[in-house]
């Protein structure tokens, strides 16, 4: 176990998952040196509030960081900003910085995130089309939501949904383009979908489903949308949600494989026994539902990095955490766990049309996840639920009047 | 600005001066008190903020409201004074609060 806690350890992206690998290097007694690389001018952040909150108006920057600056001195830490890896050297075990800068490690963190797909479509380059990522694109987007003018969303999925209740909240006329049959039709069920249109055509947002922006107008700044069909929506800017794609490029060309993400074991290491990943980047086997996967949240970041970290010290854990994910649209806070793909029955507690759902997915008896709708009663004994592998009975599931806690026994 | 006393289950303390504006686990979190968790950023998601408020303070901090009540009732060995503590927003009228850790998060 010797060497491990003197290497160097060095961490290619300060987002989520490489503060938290950060941090928990030095919780479990790693003393060497640690260098944490970011792009971005920020230090580690939360991106979540950046598509509610923040966008609202109601913070300041600095409540989004994950910890205070001194944390990093303190924790010997160095933080670097607005520093791009332009490769990754294996043999030598060098990272080198887009200006020049060389830095040896002895162990590697590959934590560099995911990056929205862009739109490609004539026009998509016109100023007032936006994407949502980082803080400096929030503030973007912040700057022109202006009551009275018309938001269009590209993308009914998390992104969109939560953009278009901020806006509408602001006064401003929202209309979301979302090609399939219904909303967040990538990430939930048809119950789901059908609350979640209501909920947002109930707060006036214009919601066309079917519907595909083919290209966009205007002659400095956007100026409309043109649909398939047809017909051309007025308005004063553009936010695309189409999704992300995980950011693999360096690792891609240093040799490390990867297949819908950088592929990690289910301890969070690639194929390079001194280097690990962890986060929205990677691609990893799930004990729990015996296939891999990649996961774009801040549950699976924090976990996954946690877990490497350990790793990297010298432990032996394996990530075997139940996938988890919360939304807040208008005044309805979903909180997900598991994953409902495979599924072949679904249950429903509580009624369509209230404020208050979980809609259970099931394989086979065995509860493989549960999305709920300001009801974290059902999210959290779910969550237990479904760590446990168990088959609960569907009455006590369906049931608003029996006590979920007698479902844990 | 006001104060605010962590204990930890072991009993270290730590007093920290807590922005007014700001969550009792943000002032948790720029302090660096180990024992807060706050995996979802306060967003009332994942429960591993939970403190117990000094029973001295409880009037002061008020009761949990609906959703919070929900989250605390799985939280690890909740007791009365419980308090999600990324729900109770420091005023001056909180200066000198106490609340303590609980063995576990989460």
């Amino acid at each position: 176990m010797g060497t491990e806690l003197t290497d160097t350890i060095v961490i290619i992206g300060a987002g989520q998952a490489g503060l938290q690998a950060a941090a928990s290097l030095r919780q479990e007694g790693f003393a060497g040196d640690i260098t944490l690389i970011g792009a971005e001018p920020e230090p580690p952040y939360q991106r979540p509030p950046l598509s509610k909150a923040y966008l609202d108006g109601g913070l300041e920057a600095s409540r989004l960081y994950l910890k205070p600056l001194e944390f990093y001195a303190k924790q010997r830490i160095a933080l670097r900003r607005n520093a791009r890896v332009a490769a990754i050297d294996r043999q030598d075990k060098q990272v080198a910085l887009a200006g020049g800068e060389a830095l040896s490690y002895d162990r590697l963190l590959i934590a560099t995130g995911a990056a929205p797909r862009r739109l490609a479509a004539p026009g998509a380059e016109l100023a007032g089309v936006f994407y949502l990522r980082s803080v400096a694109d929030s503030d973007a987007l912040r700057a022109v939501l202006r009551a009275g003018e018309r938001l269009v969303i590209i993308g009914a999925g998390y992104i969109g949904l939560e953009v278009a209740a901020v806006a509408r909240k602001a006064g401003l006329a929202v209309t979301v383009l979302e090609a399939m049959d219904r909303p967040l039709a990538r990430v939930a069920g048809p119950e789901v979908s059908a609350f979640y249109e209501d909920l947002h055509r109930g707060h006036g947002v214009d919601l066309r489903l079917g519907a595909a922006a083919l290209g966009f107008e205007g002659k400095d700044r956007v100026e409309a949308v043109a649909l398939k069909g047809g017909e051309t929506i007025p308005c004063g800017a553009v936010l695309v949600g189409i999704g992300v794609a995980p950011v693999t490029g360096i690792a891609e060309a240093a040799g490390l494989a990867t297949a819908n993400g950088l592929l990690v074991d289910d301890h969070a290491r690639t194929g390079d026994a001194a280097i690990w990943a962890a986060g929205d980047c990677t691609n990893f086997p799930s004990p729990l539902y015996g296939r891999r996967m990649r996961l774009e949240s801040v549950p699976n970041a924090i976990e996954q990095a946690k877990v490497a970290a350990a790793n990297m010290a010298g432990r032996d854990v394996v990530y075997d955490a139940v996938p988890w994910f919360w939304s807040d649209q208008h005044d309805v806070k979903l909180q997900t766990a598991g994953i409902s793909e495979g599924a072949d029955q679904r249950i429903v507690r509580g009624e369509a049309g209230a404020k208050r759902l979980a809609v259970w997915s099931l394989k086979e008896g065995r509860l493989l996840a549960v999305d709920t709708m300001n009801d974290p009663a059902s999210f959290i004994v779910g969550k237990r639920l479904i760590a446990a592998k168990a088959s609960p009975d569907p009455k006590g599931l369906a049931d608003p009047a029996q006590d979920l806690k007698s479902l844990l026994s | 600005m006001p104060k605010i006393r962590f204990i930890e289950h072991n009993g270290k303390e730590h007093v920290v001066e807590a922005e007014v504006g700001l969550s009792v686990m943000e002032a948790a979190i720029r302090n660096m008190i180990p024992g807060i968790d706050a995996d979802c950023g306060g967003a009332c998601a994942c429960a591993t903020c939970h403190v117990y408020v000094d029973e001295a303070w409880s009037a002061k901090t008020g009761k949990p409201a609906a959703m919070e009540e929900s989250m605390l009732d799985f939280a690890y060995e909740p007791r009365e004074t419980s308090r999600l503590s990324c729900q109770i927003k420091v005023s001056e009228a909180l200066d000198g609060l106490v609340v303590r850790l609980p063995e576990f998060q989460g």
